[in-house]
């Protein structure tokens, strides 16, 4: 009786070990079953690297295709002779209507784009619908001035060389935030360096605030 | 060779584990994350250029200066005016809710007619020209009829350019019944008027007094302008002692620094108490009574009959003893508070209960004024003085026709200035009494409103409506949807104080002449219209004479002319100071018949027309409330709040914020009770319960207060709305629902300061 009852549960649970695996092995199930596990794994790395950037964004153009390079031969302040700061320190940021239509209220050359920009912009009045690329979240408090001013900085330092740009690049929308793709950076895994400017998500503020200053500093700076 | 159901476990593992090494799980939740703040119901402000524009508050007649901060188009923030004297860039919580009536829900989006029955809130929106065709059609009617004067208009205020243009209408048309409503300023004025023999408005120079006697003057629940107040409150109050005589612990008695409790309604018995202890232990300024003062000693008239003066009058019958039982202040502290005011510089006293919204007794305001003499500070620096209206608004004379002249010679509906209250200007409350008590035809055809909201703010609302329900033409000019505009046939709505100009005459209870300006300082939300431009387009269609009165092209065209020198200083500043003929007004006379200050009021007509001395001279005899005691062993008394508004101004979402718990809790409001009556009576803190007057019913729940009276429970004034918003109405009940206004027989001023009451478990 006591042996009987010991053997049993041995043989019960041997037998699938010595029984049944070997043979499904030598069916090659197993290899089966790795190979699944590859397909998906190796599947989702590409489709998450590779296609997964591609489907987030759609890819929209500038109302007007603006020639940076252009202008600046044109006005004495630099960038600040359009993209200037209020009386009250506030940044004005992309220029209104108003503002453009200081001089183009009639073509001053022969640019398609000017044609175009006097035609369905300044003409009716319309504000133009231009595509922010460095647009942040509601939540999010920066000041030009305290960067600009402040700190003595240039634009290009986080804009990128917007001087000498003959062309507007497209802008990669984000099909669920809306924001421009270039807050998080045209590499998704946010690796080597940023392809226009700087990238400018909360760690980029912070990484160089910690060079710069010694300090990441406070969640309130930013988010008032 | 097999597939079967572990190769897709695999499969399935797989993919996890490759997605999980992929970037897609943490961009995607760092993505939704933001995803979730752009939700299109989430508010989010629009940037862009900011700017400032400077104005004038009008929300109360506090005349504030204020500046608004625009983002472009947008107004984002109203915050006092630092250069302003009446407010010197500080604002009270009311003024800074501004933009909740500018971009609230109660507003009137367009001209509107009704298309249901009264009240019901069954619209139809109409154009400006359709809706002015309508009511010009109603006056052309109403003038071919020969009844002119069946035309009534309830116009918020009487000082500015805005009423007096109202003002000339109507007399051009042919109606004297334009009528403001009731303030305490009416008591002050009339006094000022009878003892003084000057008109104009009643000037406080607390500023520059050093001891402030107010008889349950609410200074920092809303009197005179708030702004004003709670300045001297907070900057200059170590240079003056303020005591507060009241029958209620309200804030201005906390921020006393003394607080004498009185037995409600006793506060002109007090007044002669101290004049008695003055003139008993000769504390008064004998300069100024022999010179200046005329009926203090008993004197002789032409025909040799003997009169009694103030002095014998007050020593004979208010005796410390006698008014200590009157009014339960002890004899000691009657002595000690007349020895502390007549030994001060410059004392001040002051009339008038709460906010100010409540004219009150005559009798009272004048035994009050009577102090302010006693001590000589009047017409002087720190004292009481009347400043003559700025005359700045000059009008070419009108020729008006047969009807009008006619109409206009017809007594007043509400009998102001005529055989029955001939020293009364404006008598509001009693309008619905009137209408109520004339059989037939109403005396009222039409009745205008503008910048008040009389079916909330008047007493006795059960009355009101049921008056107005037998007026067959209402018109309310109300920029938000309130009682009035609801109950009326047409809504012809106005601008509010932030989309339109109009010039704020000196604020009441002010020495400095300061005129204000306000000024559109965001474009028309909605389809609405300057009041003034209505009423020049009113008189174009009428035509021929009334037309000719109003030579302007619009409002600000004849704003413009009013204030020609001064128009660009207006503009540019917000405010200027325009001076009356005198600059001092202090250096101002007597005009009395004797040409001194008269404490026997020879100006004074008693409608018995036995001229008794004692009616003629201030005393005192309790003002009656309504009400048996033994059906109703309680009075209930109205409080007001700086937090809460209770004229025709809602009070916006932000105030309401403020209110404490033990004030109003969900949709209930508290009624305080003093916790031995409450004991006495089974009552716990925060017990429901209903409250009933002889006019009407409250549900509300109790607050024990050691700061009101055995015997007396208050309520806060300013709830029970019906109408705004859904932030506003059904919150509380109305006072003015519960107590129906009580006539001064002498001056024709309402008094009712309480009503008795009962109160029963819910």
């Amino acid at each position: 009786m006591n042996t009987n009852d010991q053997q049993h549960p041995v043989s019960d649970t041997a037998s699938p070990e010595t029984g049944d695996a070997p043979e499904k092995r030598k069916n090659g199930s197993g290899w089966i079953i790795l190979l699944f596990f590859v397909i998906g794994f190796i599947g989702s790395l590409l489709g998450g690297w590779l296609v997964f950037p591609e489907l987030l964004y759609s890819e929209k153009q500038q109302p007007i295709d603006f020639d940076h390079e252009l202008h600046m031969a044109q006005v004495y302040e630099g960038c600040q002779s359009c993209h200037y700061f209020r009386k009250d320190g506030s940044f004005s940021g992309i220029p209104d209507l108003y503002s453009c239509s200081g001089c183009h209220q009639y073509p001053m050359g022969t640019n398609p784009e000017e044609e175009k920009f006097i035609e369905q912009y300044v003409r009716p009045n319309k504000e133009v619908p231009w595509l922010v690329y460095s647009k942040q979240p509601d939540c999010v408090f920066f000041s030009h001035a305290a960067h600009v001013k402040g700190a003595d900085m240039e634009c290009r330092t986080c804009h990128g060389n917007m001087a000498q740009s003959n062309h507007s690049r497209p802008y990669q929308e984000n099909r669920l935030t809306g924001y421009s793709r270039d807050i998080w950076g045209y590499n998704i895994a946010r690796l080597g360096k940023p392809k226009y400017g700087l990238r400018m998500k909360m760690n980029d503020c912070a990484d160089c605030h910690e060079r710069e200053t010694g300090h990441k500093g406070a969640c309130f700076q930013c988010h008032q | 060779m097999k597939i079967d159901r572990r190769s897709f476990i695999s499969l399935g593992v797989g993919v996890v584990a490759g997605t999980t090494l992929s970037p897609v799980p943490w961009k995607l939740m760092d993505d939704i994350s933001i995803w979730t703040q752009n939700w299109p119901w989430t508010p989010a402000p629009k940037g862009g250029a900011d700017s400032y524009k400077t104005s004038v508050c009008t929300l109360c007649p506090g005349g504030c200066g204020i500046q608004v901060r625009k983002i472009m188009d947008r107004a984002v923030k109203i915050d006092g005016l630092p250069e302003h004297p009446i407010n010197q860039g500080k604002l009270c919580p009311l003024g800074l809710s501004g933009l909740q009536f500018l971009y609230g829900p109660s507003r009137v989006k367009s001209p509107m007619k009704r298309t249901g029955k009264r009240g019901e809130g069954k619209w139809q929106e109409i154009s400006w020209d359709e809706a002015i065709s309508a009511v010009t059609k109603k006056l052309k009617e109403l003038r071919e009829k020969d009844k002119p004067h069946s035309v009534a208009w309830v116009s918020g205020a009487d000082k500015g350019t805005i009423p007096q243009l109202i003002g000339r209408f109507l007399t051009a048309y042919g109606s004297p019944n334009f009528i403001r409503p009731p303030s305490v300023h009416d008591a002050y004025e009339l006094s000022a008027y009878l003892m003084q023999g000057q008109e104009g408005s009643v000037a406080f120079d607390i500023e520059n007094s050093d001891h402030v006697l107010s008889f349950g003057t609410g200074m920092l629940q809303g009197w005179g302008s708030p702004v004003r107040m709670l300045n001297i409150y907070g900057e200059k109050r170590d240079s003056k002692k303020i005591v507060q005589i009241e029958s209620r612990l309200s804030d201005t008695a906390a921020k006393a620094d003394q607080w004498v409790p009185i037995k409600p309604g006793t506060e002109g018995a007090l007044a002669l108490g101290i004049a008695h202890v003055m003139i008993k232990e000769s504390l008064y300024k004998k300069s100024f009574i022999n010179k200046s003062a005329f009926g203090f000693e008993d004197w002789t008239d032409d025909n040799g009959t003997r009169h009694i003066g103030f002095k014998t009058l007050v020593l004979k019958d208010y005796d410390p003893e006698i008014v200590a039982e009157i009014t339960s202040v002890p004899k000691s502290t009657i002595e000690k508070l007349a020895r502390r005011f007549a030994r001060a510089n410059r004392p001040i006293a002051i009339s008038g209960r709460g906010e100010g919204l409540l004219p009150g007794s005559l009798d009272e305001c004048m035994a009050v004024h009577a102090l302010n003499a006693l001590v000589g500070n009047i017409n002087k620096p720190g004292g009481v003085s009347v400043t003559s209206e700025p005359d700045y608004a000059k009008w070419p004379e009108v020729n008006i026709d047969k009807t009008a002249s006619r109409g206009m010679q017809q007594p007043r509906i509400d009998g102001a200035g005529g055989s029955k209250y001939p020293n009364a200007r404006y008598l509001l409350h009693r309008l619905p009494e009137v209408i109520n008590d004339t059989k037939g035809e109403s005396p009222v055809q039409a009745l205008f409103v503008s910048e008040a909201n009389p079916l909330y703010t008047l007493p006795d609302t059960k009355a009101t409506k049921a008056a107005f329900d037998r007026i067959p033409f209402l018109v309310s000019f109300s920029s938000f949807m309130d009682e009035t505009a609801l109950y009326s046939d047409y809504i012809l709505p106005n601008h509010i104080y932030l989309e339109r100009y109009e010039d704020v005459p000196k604020p009441a209870g002010m020495v400095q002449p300061v005129i204000g300006l306000a000024k559109p300082v965001v474009k028309p939300v909605y389809n609405t219209r300057h009041v003034g431009d209505v009423v020049l387009q009113m008189a174009k269609s009428l035509g021929s004479f009334i037309e000719k009165a109003f030579p302007w092209k619009d409002y600000r065209a004849y704003l413009k002319t009013v204030f020609k020198d001064h128009w660009d200083q207006l503009e540019d500043k917000g405010f200027t100071e325009v001076k009356a003929s005198e600059d001092k007004p202090w250096a101002n006379r007597f005009n009395t018949a004797t040409g001194k200050f008269e404490f026997y009021p020879s100006a004074r007509k008693h409608p018995s027309k036995k001229d008794k001395d004692k009616d003629i001279l201030p005393g005192f005899s309790p003002v009656p409330i309504e009400g048996k005691p033994d059906a109703y062993p309680l009075v209930l008394m109205p409080y007001d709040s700086i937090r809460l508004t209770s004229g025709n101004i809602g009070n916006p979402p932000f105030m309401t914020k403020t209110i404490d718990d033990t004030v109003l809790k969900d949709q209930t409001m508290f009624v305080e009770i003093n916790p031995k009556t409450a004991r006495k009576m089974g009552f716990f803190e925060g017990d429901r319960a209903v409250v009933t007057t002889p006019k009407g019913r409250a549900e509300v729940r109790l607050h024990l207060f050691d700061g009101i009276e055995p015997g007396v429970i208050a309520m806060p004034k300013g709830f029970g709305h019906t109408a705004y918003s859904k932030y506003l109405a059904g919150k509380g009940a109305n006072f003015n629902s519960l107590i129906g206004p009580i006539t001064d027989p002498m001056s024709g001023l309402n008094t009712a300061w309480g009503i008795r009451a009962k109160i029963v478990t819910a």
